[in-house]
């Protein structure tokens, strides 16, 4: 009996890994097809790799995509940060309207903040363009931030600060020697949960972008209007790849280097 | 920290998210309850009662709610399996279930698209075969299967973390006084599991409700969503007055649907707090 769940849960276990992992398999199979057919192999080759490195329109929405992911989260944490701090000191009734209001983003859908966002760029004249979607993603990396700083802002003791300051340091100084390092794995976390938010974002982004103007998940949503190319299935590789690589040395290696050390 | 002055640190933020949500919001709100020329109108908003428009939103909801369920379905059993294993957060196990959420999801939608095409790799190896070609893409099957596979890793995530919190002792507590695993299902796991179910539910139904990017994809335009409506409405038509009121109907929908969710949770964390 024992044994019976056992293989039933094994084999489970294996179709959802087979169900998530084929699609992803496939796509890194076709990135090394010689030929555009779908359905035949015809041998092993790397030119779609050397195709996409030279693709102008590929390469600038990668670096739209990161500029916009790392400028959005870096300027969200900053201003996210700091606003924790003023938003812990507010009286209860200002606090709790600004939190459900920083809430919105979160809970409204994707599809309506990007319109609203684009309707008001238009209607007060901002063209569309790389900073309207750097605006929208700052603004909806700012909850994640907010909820993931906010905890540790509520943990901080006010006596180190004002320890710090008794002992004479300037404001500023005890922030940063003092107030800042507790609050630090709630920034990074705020920082890394935006960037990867804004990393993945279509919908926000297919509606406040202007013309002329991609990043990776509106370069594939036009792409399949007008066929792919498998260049794109290169593309899929380089970023899974990446992503794998990425997330493994974040998740992994702090234990690694531990166990080394013993 | 409590220092009053410290307050007026929120100053900027106040004045971004007024700017960038309150006003945009406002916006959508004036052009939803206005015609062209400005003068105050229900229209927009009673248009989702229009056979082109109600029959989208119709099919979203079903569609949004069959691939809850079915991701559902999927994830829980997974996660029993998970906490049965005693597999920590930690391990790769879990990391490879969590991973595909973290892959651009326009890509993996691409993915199916790519075996599910007239010439794809699903009818190629038919092909192969000696079998005959089947009809899979611009199906509702194709936008239901996108669907459930975009979004699952949101619900495995929130099932697993709850799963994981409940005590060893609690379950072992139960088969000892009797149960049956039916019975420890239903009456320990499920009702202690529901945080997790509130945010996993609210992770796929929302955005499988207002996707417009899986039916443009896997269904080519034949399987027409609210999302698809809207979209068109603005990139397309250019009829902001009717887009608005349309988006407008869509949000309640998100808010009711969420409120009946979160309604499930006595606890009221806002559904999304055991994400990451």
């Amino acid at each position: 009996m024992e044994k019976l769940k056992d293989t039933l849960s094994q084999c489970y276990l294996a179709f959802i890994v087979l169900f998530m992992y084929a699609p992803i398999v496939t796509l890194v199979a076709l990135s090394f097809n010689n030929g555009r057919s779908r359905a035949q192999w015809s041998g092993f080759t790397f030119d779609w790799y050397a195709e996409m490195w030279a693709d102008q329109a590929i390469m600038a929405a990668l670096r739209n995509t990161i500029i916009i992911a790392f400028v959005s989260a870096f300027i969200a944490t900053v201003l996210g940060t700091i606003a924790a701090i003023g938003i812990n000191n507010m009286r209860s009734v200002s606090r709790n309207t600004v939190m459900s209001i920083t809430n919105i983003p979160m809970l409204n859908a994707d599809i309506v903040t990007g319109i609203s966002m684009m309707l008001c760029f238009i209607a007060f004249g901002v063209s569309l363009g790389f900073h309207t979607i750097l605006i929208a993603h700052i603004t909806f990396n700012l909850p994640y931030v907010i909820l993931s700083v906010m905890p540790k802002v509520r943990q901080a003791s006010k006596d180190t600060y004002e320890a710090a300051l008794d002992l004479g340091a300037t404001p500023v100084q005890a922030f940063f020697k003092v107030v800042l390092p507790e609050l630090m794995p709630g920034v990074t976390s705020g920082f890394m949960l935006a960037f990867t938010m804004s990393l993945d974002d279509f919908i926000i982004t297919h509606f406040t972008r202007g013309a002329g103007i991609d990043t990776i998940s509106t370069l594939v949503y036009s792409q399949v209007r007008k066929g792919i190319k498998p260049t794109m299935y290169a593309l899929s590789t380089v970023i899974f790849l990446t992503v794998f690589v990425v997330l493994m040395i974040g998740n992994f290696a702090p234990e690694w280097l531990k166990k080394r050390r013993k | 920290m409590k220092n009053k002055s410290s307050r007026y640190l929120a100053s900027p933020y106040i004045i971004w998210i007024v700017g960038f949500i309150v006003i945009p919001l406002l916006t959508i709100v004036y052009y939803g309850f206005t015609d062209r020329s400005g003068a105050f109108t229900l229209s927009n908003l009673a248009e989702i009662l229009v056979w082109e428009n109600y029959r989208p939103l119709y099919r979203s909801l079903i569609l949004s709610a069959a691939s809850t369920l079915i991701c559902f379905l999927l994830a829980y059993p997974l996660a029993m399996i998970l906490r049965w294993y005693k597999i920590g957060r930690g391990s790769i196990i879990v990391f490879i279930f969590i991973l595909p959420m973290w892959m651009n999801s326009l890509l993996r939608i691409l993915a199916w698209q790519t075996l599910l095409e007239r010439k794809g790799v699903i009818n190629g190896i038919l092909t192969a075969m000696h079998l005959p070609e089947q009809h899979l893409i611009n199906t509702t099957a194709a936008v239901l299967i996108g669907m459930v596979y975009d979004f699952l890793p949101f619900m495995i995530l929130p099932l697993y973390n709850a799963l994981m919190k409940i005590d060893d002792n609690t379950i072992n507590a139960a088969y000892d006084l009797g149960a049956s695993f039916w019975q420890v299902l239903t009456k320990i796991m499920l009702p202690l599991t529901v945080p997790g179910i509130v945010s996993g539910v609210t992770m796929v139904f929302v955005p499988a409700l207002t996707t417009f990017a899986i039916s443009n994809m896997l269904g080519g335009g034949k399987i027409y969503l609210i999302g698809n409506v809207i979209e068109q409405e603005f990139m397309q038509d250019s009829d902001w007055n009717q887009g608005s009121g349309l988006s407008l109907v869509l949000m309640m929908f998100v808010i009711v649907s969420m409120l009946i969710v979160n309604h499930f949770d006595d606890k009221k964390d806002m559904g999304r707090g055991g994400v990451i």
